[in-house]
């Protein structure tokens, strides 16, 4: 860049701005709205009474324990299910990588408050396999009862954030590592613990700590297998019986921000000051080794029998839109189609809503993401890496508290020109998914932008291009697979979530498609339909899935395309 | 390029202004009914109302009442129909309740000594419900289970872990029933009932539907229900079946309108049109199965449908709402500190219990009997005694708002304390099961 750009031009700290407030009313203010309460009177004075109150229940301290119980078990649970198939895809011959793909990305698509109720049918007290046991042995086995439940539905839900993450930072280890660990005399179970793990540890802390987040906050599965006593449910529970005025639900949601921002702060900070670079990047194919005949039973054993796990849900969630009645049985008796127009003719609104609210959501994050991208890496903007800060914080936001925060902030608020109150409209989902989705899609805008060559933009302005004219016609279009792909990860996310639709839906008409999912599951005869319209729900979320990565790869072919110009130049 | 950004921004703005350009007549209602019954109804009164939309407003019962007192003033959802009369009770005491014309000339006045409408004109009875068992006829067969018949079998070991209810402070149905038991038992025996057979659960559901699902796919045997949960199970082709028990009562469902309602017109169109013979018809639709409060009604009701007027349903309960009004928070509190939350170390008392009495059973031990009993009574006890269920001042502690810090910290005192008594005792009953058991060798 030449020395005579100036720090910043207008347009550049007004967009800033804009982005600014954005965050602050719709982040920042409803999240300090809850802080807030937590710490004081009705009549405005600072108190610490209602922690005080909250942690001489024992029920909450409780709920405060198991939270946490449940979230450490599954992270625990996570690792043993991913790190075997990370490592195995990526340092051995073996022809089931495609398969270990499918699975990473599979339990995503289903929300898990759905995947819950399928799993109740399978393994739930006379669900299908403890129905066998009970036959074939007389005993039965507690999988899906109180906490046991949440851990293991919670688990299979979230593996993926680890497995991903692993992999990706397994296949960016410099190989000579390995192989002089090995000349050296190292192998095995030894060269995995000393070696191999830690140099993949930043990707394991990565995941781990998403996954720790997410099952800490989760609201819809304790709630649909009935557990209660785990702070999100809680805090739901004392907020829409007791009341939006009660002090405890709002004490329960700072210590949800509380542990999720540490949980993410720390694992910030563990990674912070310690060297996990190696000279050269990627594994070379050279390097996969073979299996013993053995070890090939004990790895295709190991992903078949996860595989099922992980089909479970999607095959219950199949099975019960098709069924007219699935009672105390392995399987369902009688089979019927009409859930699908019933879903279809009844719900095509909410169909047409999720579409809408998370399709404006995902175009929001993406305008939103790549701003902040381009003011972050193009331009010296004040407060630039203040925005990303905030956006960043956003992942550690619980939805239960954003929602919370939201009907108490946004309680006497109407929409200009209109009567309708902000917090019983529409607009307030697309709000909250944007808040909550911004964090997806900053990170790929970020990663698209830092690979388009800067010399791209340079050469455009020698040629006399203005400014807005080189975003337009160089930037951004080399950067569109990224941006696509934030769109389509903000997209799918927002249309499985349930932990603040639940909060915010005030009219039925209003509502997405997964709220309308967990109505349909609470009446006699909506458990097909329910099941149908998750079934649907799926293929959008899959196809979308499939889009991404289409996307992610081409773009990767697009990069390569433009680097190899910019080096021509 | 320009013309494609305008394009686009038009086409946004275009969605954006669609929900409001479409503004129409609407009425907004807030009901716990499963979505058979508002879909049903919704799509009936539309086709008869063209330019009235429905707009429903799913929510439990205790979680509606917190959404009307909510609503801000000029936001106030139009109507609240739900089962539980005393949701209505807590309301109008509220003054959340607009008084509403009765169309509903040909309805009895009263369901046994229950007023089916309100006496001060605040809500009207739109459907008669009884609360009963329910079961699966599978599981029963497969694990051997006789078919209960009333609320005091379900207390027998028999049944350990093979019931399930819901908690009276997440679902209306769920605290008439409770309190159905508490007026038909008395307060200290129906507590002890209640202990034992909360004891029997499998669990404690967190929305009152969670027992009727559970049934219908045999994660538990038998749960206790509101009626149509039941019998629309059993119309649906679910293997259930459900009863009455004795002591039951028949209480209307009610339906009313919202003080300071926007859409009031629309509000008591709706209102008269569930109470219209075309709109109580509509019950009988299987997937409903509700009792119409007309009773000419039931001419057409389908073969073998209960109906309360003409003696199928015998209720021993003549249910007293006012008494439910008054201690309404309280047995919901009582229940969740000491049923609710404390329920595995309350199953756990049980199971040491039954254990130690099977033990001991035909022989005579007078010791081990003592400590059985001790066990007995430190488990099934209620924490609160009658006479201290009937203190004002005691029970005024609920009615007032919660955010006063020095109330707030009386009843977060109390409740803990609740808790806590209950573990121990639960934890000393195990204790004391286990000597009697060991004592019976």
């Amino acid at each position: 860049m030449s020395a005579a750009t100036p720090r910043f031009t207008f347009g550049q700290a007004a967009v800033a701005l804009a982005i600014g407030a954005f965050l602050v009313t719709f982040l920042v203010v409803p999240v300090l709205m809850v802080i807030y309460i937590a710490f004081t009177n009705p009549d405005g004075s600072l108190t610490l009474a209602h922690f005080q109150g909250f942690f001489q229940l024992s029920l909450m301290r409780e709920s405060f324990y198991n939270s946490l119980y449940v979230a450490v078990m599954t992270v625990l649970l996570s690792t043993l299910i991913a790190v075997p198939l990370a490592y195995l895809t990526a340092r051995f011959e073996f022809r089931g990588a495609v398969l270990i793909q499918t699975l990473g990305v599979l339990p995503l698509v289903m929300p898990a408050f759905v995947g819950a109720s399928a799993m109740q049918l399978l393994f739930g007290r006379s669900g299908t396999v403890n129905l066998i046991l009970q036959d074939a042995f007389g005993f039965t086995l507690p999988i899906m009862q109180g906490l046991n439940g949440v851990i293991f539905v919670e688990t299979l839900h979230y593996f993926p954030f680890i497995l991903l993450n692993v992999t990706v930072a397994l296949a960016n280890i410099d190989t000579a590592m390995e192989e002089s660990a090995q000349n050296l005399g190292s192998s095995g179970f030894r060269l995995f613990r000393r070696i191999v793990f830690p140099l993949a540890l930043p990707g394991y802390i990565a995941g781990a700590s998403l996954v720790f987040i997410k099952v800490f906050d989760d609201l819809g599965t304790p709630l649909v297998l009935n557990v209660t006593n785990m702070l999100a449910p809680q805090a739901y529970l004392r907020v829409t019986s007791i009341g939006i005025e009660d002090p405890i639900g709002y004490v329960i949601c700072v210590i949800l921000v509380a542990f999720s921002v540490s949980a993410m702060a720390g694992s910030m900070w563990f990674l912070r000051g310690r060297d996990f670079a190696t000279v050269n990047r990627g594994g070379v194919a050279s390097l996969r080794r073979r299996l013993s005949p053995w070890q090939s039973v004990l790895a295709y054993g190991w992903i078949i029998a996860v595989l099922l796990l992980i089909l479970s849900p999607h095959l219950g969630i199949l099975l019960l839109s098709f069924s007219k009645v699935w009672s105390y049985s392995l399987l369902p008796e009688a089979w019927t189609l009409e859930h699908y127009p019933a879903v279809i003719e009844n719900s095509s609104r909410m169909i047409w809503n999720t579409l809408l609210y998370c399709g404006l959501a995902a175009l929001f994050c993406v305008i939103i993401g790549t701003a902040i991208a381009y003011l972050v890496q193009r331009t010296r903007v004040p407060g630039r890496h203040l925005l990303d800060a905030m956006v960043t914080a956003a992942l550690a936001m619980p939805g239960v508290v954003l929602g919370i925060g939201y009907l108490r902030t946004f309680k006497n608020v109407e929409i200009p020109f209109t009567e309708t109150a902000l917090t019983s409209s529409w607009v307030i989902f697309v709000l909250a998914y944007t808040i909550r989705r911004l964090p997806y899609a900053l990170r790929s805008c970020m990663a698209a932008l830092s690979q388009v060559h800067i010399s791209l933009e340079e050469s455009a302005q020698n040629l006399g291009a203005s400014r807005r004219r080189t975003i337009q016609r160089i930037v951004v279009p080399l950067m569109i697979g990224g941006i696509a792909a934030g769109f389509v990860t903000s997209f799918i996310t927002a249309a499985v979530e349930i932990s603040e639709t639940i909060l915010l839906t005030s009219r039925e008409s209003l509502a997405p498609m997964s709220y309308g999912i967990y109505l349909y599951m609470q009446s006699i005869s909506g458990r097909g339909p329910g099941a149908a319209l998750a079934v649907i729900t799926v293929l959008i979320v899959a196809v979308g899935t499939y889009i991404s990565n289409h996307l992610i790869r081409t773009r990767a072919a697009h990069q390569t395309a433009a680097h190899i110009k910019a080096g021509a130049k | 390029m320009r013309m494609r950004h305008l394009a686009i921004a038009l086409s946004l703005a275009g969605l954006l202004a669609a929900p409001a350009a479409r503004a129409q007549q609407q009425v907004v209602i807030v009901t716990s009914f499963p979505k058979e019954i508002t879909e049903t109804y919704k799509k009936a009164f539309e086709a008869k109302n063209p330019g009235i939309r429905v707009e429903i407003l799913n929510k439990p019962t205790p979680a509606g009442v917190a959404y009307i007192r909510e609503a801000p003033a000029n936001n106030k959802p139009d109507v609240f129909w739900v089962s539980a009369p005393d949701a209505f009770e807590v309301l109008a005491r509220e003054k959340l309740l607009a008084k509403i014309s009765n169309p509903n000339k040909d309805a009895p006045s009263k369901i046994g000594n229950y007023p089916v409408n309100d006496p001060q004109g605040y809500y009207l009875g739109q459907a008669l419900a009884g609360y009963g068992l329910m079961w699966n006829t599978r599981y029963m067969k497969a694990n051997k289970l006789p078919d209960p018949k009333e609320w005091a079998d379900l207390t027998k070991p028999v049944y350990f872990g093979h019931v399930a209810m819901s908690s009276p402070s997440r679902s209306g149905t769920t605290h008439l029933t409770v309190e159905t038991i508490l007026q038909g038992e008395g307060w200290d025996k129906g507590w002890a009932d209640l202990l034992r057979i909360s004891g029997n659960c499998a669990a404690i559901t967190e929305r009152s539907f969670g027992v009727p699902d559970g049934v219908n796919n045999g994660q538990f045997g038998i749960g206790l229900v509101i009626d149509f949960f039941g019998l629309a199970g059993k119309a649906s082709g679910f293997p259930v079946e459900f009863v009455y028990p004795s002591v039951t009562a028949i209480v209307p469902a009610n339906i009313g309108m919202v003080a300071g309602a926007k859409n009031a017109e629309n509000a008591q169109k709706f209102i008269n049109y569930t109470l219209s013979v075309e709109g109580q018809e509509l019950l009988f639709d299987p997937k409903i199965s509700r009792l119409p409060v007309l009773p000419a009604v039931y001419k057409k009701a389908p073969a073998g449908f209960p109906n309360p007027f003409s003696g199928t349903i015998k209720p021993k309960v003549n249910f007293d709402s006012d008494l439910s009004e008054a201690r309404y928070y309280v047995v919901s509190a009582i229940f969740d500190h000491t049923i609710t939350f404390r329920h595995k170390e309350l199953v756990a008392a049980t199971k040491a219990i039954d254990t130690a009495a099977a033990k001991l059973a035909g022989k005579k031990n007078p010791q081990a009997e003592a400590l059985l009993k001790e066990a007995r009574d430190l488990a099934f006890t209620p924490i609160v005694g009658e006479a201290r269920s009937k203190d004002k001042e005691f029970l005024a502690l609920w009615r007032e708002t919660k955010r006063d810090a020095a109330k707030a910290k009386q009843i977060t005192a109390l409740e803990e304390y609740w808790g806590t008594q209950a573990r121990k005792n639960y934890a000393k009953a195990v204790e004391l099961a286990n000597q009697a058991a060991a004592l019976a060798k």
